[in-house]
């Protein structure tokens, strides 16, 4: 081969570190990265249109499966979209819950970030440390909803069902040991030479560029954009959490993960604020118009078994109209844009996931970069390919 | 009288097909393929708390060096030709696992883009439902296929190319 010659190249879908079924076509001259062209749509499952055939009850599920590595935020913005139709409101227990799981989910998601990432960079022992911090929230998302990952645990106008009684203990245990955890990994990575040497100054992408491609959640943060939907677009509750919202400011991969490393310690301090103000009371609203009734009137009453049968068999009604809901999911902004024509079933709904958005940064991020910092380009992208394609 | 001694413990009799696949099971490679939702859980299982290692199980990253296949996840029609490419170029002999509903029927999936089940277009060993399969059952799978492997005849011979290996299982 001629020396000046350009040679392109596939990356993926069968790759490791794509972290999926991402393809890229990638044009090199050297190890240098002239052009890069990702290429999605390997996971497409049409969820999308699958949930024009399905009531609003049953969309549920599938929304577990988008970004599979955070499946309660991805129940959480589609439940508020649908509350949101409904104008329904969440009795105080169940918000508070709803808090507890979803930054129990970003800790779960970010954990799992942090050990494929430092696992492609070539830092195994981090991958086995995260991994086993993330089976006990596994562990607590089975305790409450009986699967480990795909939990299906909310409800519109509250939850399933009440955690146990040792949920409380379960997690506060957890959330007492995560920041020493975090220190560990921190101890690992921080200031190893390999680390320092494969992220700092690698996939900078200004703060100009990150808001004009639209990027949004830890990569965002990690441009020095100070934009969090959780403090500046409140919802389910969150303005009256009391937490920081890290900012980077070298726009590098090192300042991404730092954001995140520091975005888990902020979730430790949102869950045990809420275990403060955890009370009893009722998990699910008292709208028998939506809410399934208790399971006790089901069984030894008629008129609950035909209210059971009703709301399970028609789906409850959604009065016409449209609504965006955009929340704060581990990896950005998570919207659900919800048409309805009054029936029970959605007529349209348009996901926007983070992650989709988040990959278009990938050209400006790897230009003029070696092959080899691609792959830690993907990692702190942390892009998840079930919400990429749908 | 002829020999009274026993052998003793150092020696053990056996048929040349139940080494091979003795050393077959113990050593299943499969490759690094995640798909979906599944493939998380199939980390999961690889990582700390249930540690496939112990069973001679590591992921290979390249079809070249595996001879087990994990189809973790949804298989849509995208990505379907990428699978059996991968799969051809595995090497005999070569098993196939398929994890979780998506993979065994299409699961959940039932639209215009998803696969109805890998087993329309690879030879599937073992099937392991669930949505995603818990690591136990992951590891359960495993271990039948382990006896699947055991199970196998003609394995010592086909290397040679004498006969088949046939699977009673």
């Amino acid at each position: 081969m001629a020396n000046n010659e350009i040679m392109t190249i596939n990356m993926g879908p069968q790759h490791p570190s794509t972290h999926g079924v991402l393809r890229m076509v990638i044009e090199l001259d050297g190890e240098n990265i002239l052009k890069i062209d990702p290429d999605i749509g390997y996971l497409h499952r049409g969820v999308e249109k699958l949930s024009e055939h399905r009531t609003y009850h049953q969309t549920l599920p599938l929304t577990d499966r988008l970004d599979y590595l955070a499946p309660m935020s991805n129940n959480l913005g589609y439940i508020l979209a649908v509350e949101k139709l409904l104008g329904i409101e969440v009795p105080e227990r169940a918000q508070t819950i709803r808090i507890i799981m979803t930054e129990l989910t970003r800790l779960k998601s970010h954990l799992v970030w942090l050990a494929c990432h430092a696992l492609d960079i070539g830092a195994m022992t981090v991958f086995i440390y995260a991994f086993r911090e993330r089976e006990t929230i596994m562990e607590t998302y089975e305790l409450i909803s009986g699967a480990r990952m795909t939990s299906n645990f909310y409800r519109a106008g509250g939850l399933s069902q009440d955690v146990p009684p040792e949920f409380e203990k379960k997690v506060r245990e957890f959330i007492a040991t995560m920041p020493g955890y975090i220190d560990t990994y921190e101890g690992l990575l921080t200031t190893n030479p390999i680390w320092v040497k494969r992220t700092v100054g690698n996939g900078v992408i200004s703060a100009e560029d990150a808001t004009d491609i639209g990027i949004t959640g830890p990569a965002l943060r990690g441009s020095g954009v100070d934009f969090d939907l959780r403090r500046d677009i409140p919802y389910a509750g969150y303005e009256s959490y009391k937490f920081e919202v890290p900012v980077g400011k070298e726009c590098d991969t090192f300042d991404r993960y730092k954001v995140r490393l520091i975005e888990m310690r902020e979730s430790c301090k949102i869950i045990n604020q809420a275990f403060e103000r955890l009370k009893p009371g009722p998990v699910l609203a008292d709208s028998p118009q939506v809410c399934y009734p208790p399971k006790d009137s089901v069984y030894n009453s008629i008129e609950g078994l035909i209210h059971h049968f009703k709301i399970a068999s028609e789906g409850y009604k959604v009065p016409e109209g449209e609504v965006y809901m955009g929340i704060e999911a581990p990896k950005g902004e998570l919207g659900f844009y919800i048409v309805s024509d009054g029936s029970s079933k959605p007529y349209r709904m348009r996901i926007r996931p983070p992650s989709f958005v988040n990959l278009q940064a990938i050209e400006k991020m790897a230009k003029g970069s070696m092959v080899a910092d691609l792959v830690a380009i993907i990692g702190t992208l942390d892009i998840v390919l079930g919400e990429i394609d749908r | 009288m002829g020999v009274n001694q026993s052998l003793g413990g150092n020696v053990t009799v056996t048929s040349l097909d139940k080494l091979v696949n003795w050393v077959r099971k113990s050593s299943i490679w499969p490759m690094t393929f995640g798909l979906a939702c599944c493939a998380i859980e199939m980390m999961a299982t690889g990582a700390s708390h249930n540690d496939l290692d112990r069973f001679g199980i590591i992921f290979r990253a390249s079809p070249r060096q595996s001879d087990c296949i994990i189809i973790a996840g949804t298989v849509t029609k995208k990505m379907l030709p990428v699978i059996k490419t991968v799969y051809e170029q595995m090497p005999e002999p070569k098993w196939v696992v398929a994890m979780g509903a998506c993979a065994c029927s299409g699961g959940i999936f039932d639209t215009y883009s998803v696969v109805q089940g890998i087993d329309e277009a690879l030879p599937v060993d073992v099937y392991i439902p669930g949505c995603p399969p818990r690591p136990e059952a992951l590891l359960y799978g495993l271990m039948k296929l382990q006896d699947k492997i055991m199970g196998e005849s003609g394995s010592f011979g086909s290397v040679f190319g004498l006969g088949d290996r046939v699977s009673t299982v």
